[in-house]
C-alpha cells in the first residue's frame, strides 16, 4: 500500500456512482454482513488507506456511507461490511450476489499511520466501529516490525454480535498481537471478559508518551474510552477517533455531517481528539 | 515461570497505606485459592469478606429466574471483590464464580465497617478507596446499561 497515494480515486466525479458487481456476501453477525465488490476490471484495483469510506448507492434507493473493511495491501478485493439498520442498507442486502450496486470514493481521512511508526499502538473497537479499523489493523500486521507493542480492544453486545469473530479469534493466537474482547453481557459459558471495552484499558501496559490510540464505536463508548485514557495520561493529539455522521455528498458541500467547523465526511471522518474536545459534547450538531 | 503473586501491601486497594495500617489488615485476612467454577459467593448467603483478588479472573452472575444466569462483569487480580458486607442485611446479591483459578486475600469485613480502636485512620483511608471503587463500577454500569450496541442506539 501506498500511503501517500491520492486519498481518491473517483475518475467519473465526485457525485457519480460507478456500477460493481457484488461478488460475494458473508453473513457476519444476526444483522450484519460483509460484501466483496468485484473490481477486477479497473486497473490497479481500488486503492484506499485505512479508515477511509465509500458511498454505496442501492440503485432507486439511496445512498450510505460505508467505511472499507477490506485488506489496503490487497486493491484487487473490495470489502464493505455493512449493518442493515434501514431501507438503503437493507436493499444493499437485497442486491444478492451477482448483482450491481454503485460505489464512489474513496473519501476522507485515514488513520494516522505514519504517525504511529515507532510507537504502541492501542485500537479501541466497539461493535461495527472494528470494520473501519480492520484495514488498519492488518496493516499493522503486515508491517509489524515498524510499530511498537499493538492491542486490539474489542467490544460488542453479546459473544454472537462480534463481527470478524473468526478473525478476532485467530488474531488472539498471533503473539505480534495482544487481542481483549468484551462483551457486555452473556451467558454462562462465555469465558472472556464481561463488561465495558473502556475499562479493557486497565489491562494494556501504557506508556503515554509512546502510545497512540485509535478506536471506532459508539460515540458514547468512545467518550468513555477518552476518558480513561486520559487517566492514563495519554494526550488529546494522540487519541483519534472515527466519527458517524449523517452523510449525504461525501465531498464536503452538503453540510449534513457538519460538526460545527468541521466536515466528517472530508476533514474525517478520522480526527485527533484535540480537534474534536469543543465540539464532541455538543447536542445540536 | 509465572510472576509472582502480589503480595498484600502490593495490592492496588492497599498500596499507599502506612506499615501500620496494613499491618492491621493483615491481621484479619488470609490467602484464599479456588479453582476455575467455584462459586466465591452465593446470593443470598451471609455477607463478611472483602476479597483482594492476586490473580485469575471471577465473573458476577445475577440469577434471572426464567431466563438463567446472566454475566454481568468479570474482575481479575488487583480488582476487589465483595461489598454486601457494607451495609445490613449483609448478604450477598449477586453470585461470583472463578472463570479460572483465582487466588485471593479474604479480609475480615467486621474490621472494616466500624471505627476501628486500634487505628482510627484506617477507616476513613479504606472507606475513600472503597468510594473510589464503587464510583468506577457505578461508571461502567451506566455505560453497560446504555446498551450502546443496539441498532439505533
Amino acid at each position: 500500500m501506498n500511503l501517500h497515494a491520492p486519498l481518491s480515486t473517483f475518475a467519473a466525479g465526485p457525485m457519480t456512482p460507478e456500477p460493481l458487481r457484488v461478488r460475494s456476501i458473508r453473513r457476519e453477525t444476526a444483522d450484519t454482513w460483509t460484501f466483496s465488490i468485484d473490481v477486477s476490471r479497473r486497473p490497479g484495483g481500488f486503492p484506499f488507506r485505512p479508515g477511509q469510506f465509500n458511498m454505496l448507492y442501492a440503485f432507486g434507493v439511496g445512498e450510505v456511507a460505508i467505511s472499507i473493511s477490506g485488506d489496503p495491501g490487497r486493491p484487487g478485493e473490495l470489502l464493505h461490511t455493512v449493518r442493515t439498520v434501514g431501507p438503503v442498507t437493507h436493499a444493499l442486502r437485497g442486491i444478492g450476489r451477482g448483482g450491481t450496486l454503485g460505489v464512489r470514493g474513496p473519501y476522507g481521512q485515514p488513520w494516522p499511520l505514519e504517525e504511529a511508526r515507532g510507537q504502541d499502538v492501542v485500537v479501541v473497537a466497539g461493535g461495527l466501529g472494528l470494520a473501519p479499523l480492520r484495514p488498519a489493523i492488518l496493516h499493522l500486521l503486515r508491517h509489524r516490525a515498524e510499530y511498537g507493542r499493538v492491542s486490539v480492544l474489542m467490544g460488542a453486545r453479546t459473544p454472537e454480535d462480534l463481527p470478524f469473530r473468526r478473525e478476532l479469534m485467530r488474531w488472539r493466537t498471533n503473539s505480534r498481537l495482544r487481542v481483549l474482547v468484551s462483551v457486555d453481557k452473556a451467558s454462562p459459558g462465555w469465558t472472556e471478559h464481561v463488561g465495558v471495552v473502556p475499562a479493557l484499558l486497565r489491562d494494556v501496559e501504557v506508556e503515554p508518551a509512546r502510545t497512540v490510540a485509535w478506536m471506532c464505536g459508539p460515540e458514547v463508548m468512545m467518550r468513555f474510552a477518552v476518558r480513561e485514557l486520559e487517566r492514563l495520561g495519554v494526550p488529546d493529539s494522540r487519541i483519534h477517533l472515527s466519527l458517524e455522521r449523517n452523510m449525504k455528498c461525501a465531498v464536503g458541500f452538503c453540510g449534513h455531517c457538519q460538526l460545527v467547523p468541521h466536515f466528517v465526511c472530508k476533514d474525517g471522518p478520522v480526527f485527533p481528539y484535540e480537534r474534536l474536545r469543543p465540539f464532541i459534547h455538543l447536542r445540536e450538531v | 515461570m509465572p510472576p509472582p503473586l502480589p503480595s498484600l501491601e502490593q495490592h492496588p486497594f492497599l498500596s499507599g497505606l502506612s506499615p501500620e495500617q496494613v499491618s492491621l489488615v493483615a491481621r484479619r485476612s488470609h490467602a484464599v485459592s479456588f479453582p476455575a467454577r467455584a462459586l466465591l459467593l452465593r446470593e443470598g448467603e451471609q455477607a463478611n469478606t472483602l476479597y483482594l483478588l492476586r490473580s485469575g479472573r471471577v465473573v458476577l452472575e445475577q440469577n434471572v429466574p426464567g431466563r438463567g444466569p446472566t454475566l454481568l462483569e468479570t474482575l481479575k487480580g488487583g480488582d476487589i471483590l465483595g461489598l454486601s458486607w457494607l451495609f445490613p442485611p449483609y448478604r450477598w446479591h449477586l453470585d461470583a464464580r472463578a472463570v479460572e483459578p483465582v487466588e485471593a486475600f479474604a479480609i475480615d469485613a467486621s474490621c472494616l465497617r466500624g471505627p476501628t480502636p486500634e487505628h482510627p485512620v484506617l477507616e476513613p483511608v479504606l472507606a475513600m478507596r472503597l468510594l473510589r471503587h464503587l464510583y468506577d463500577r457505578l461508571e461502567r454500569v451506566r455505560l453497560q446499561r446504555l446498551d450502546v450496541y443496539k441498532a439505533g442506539a
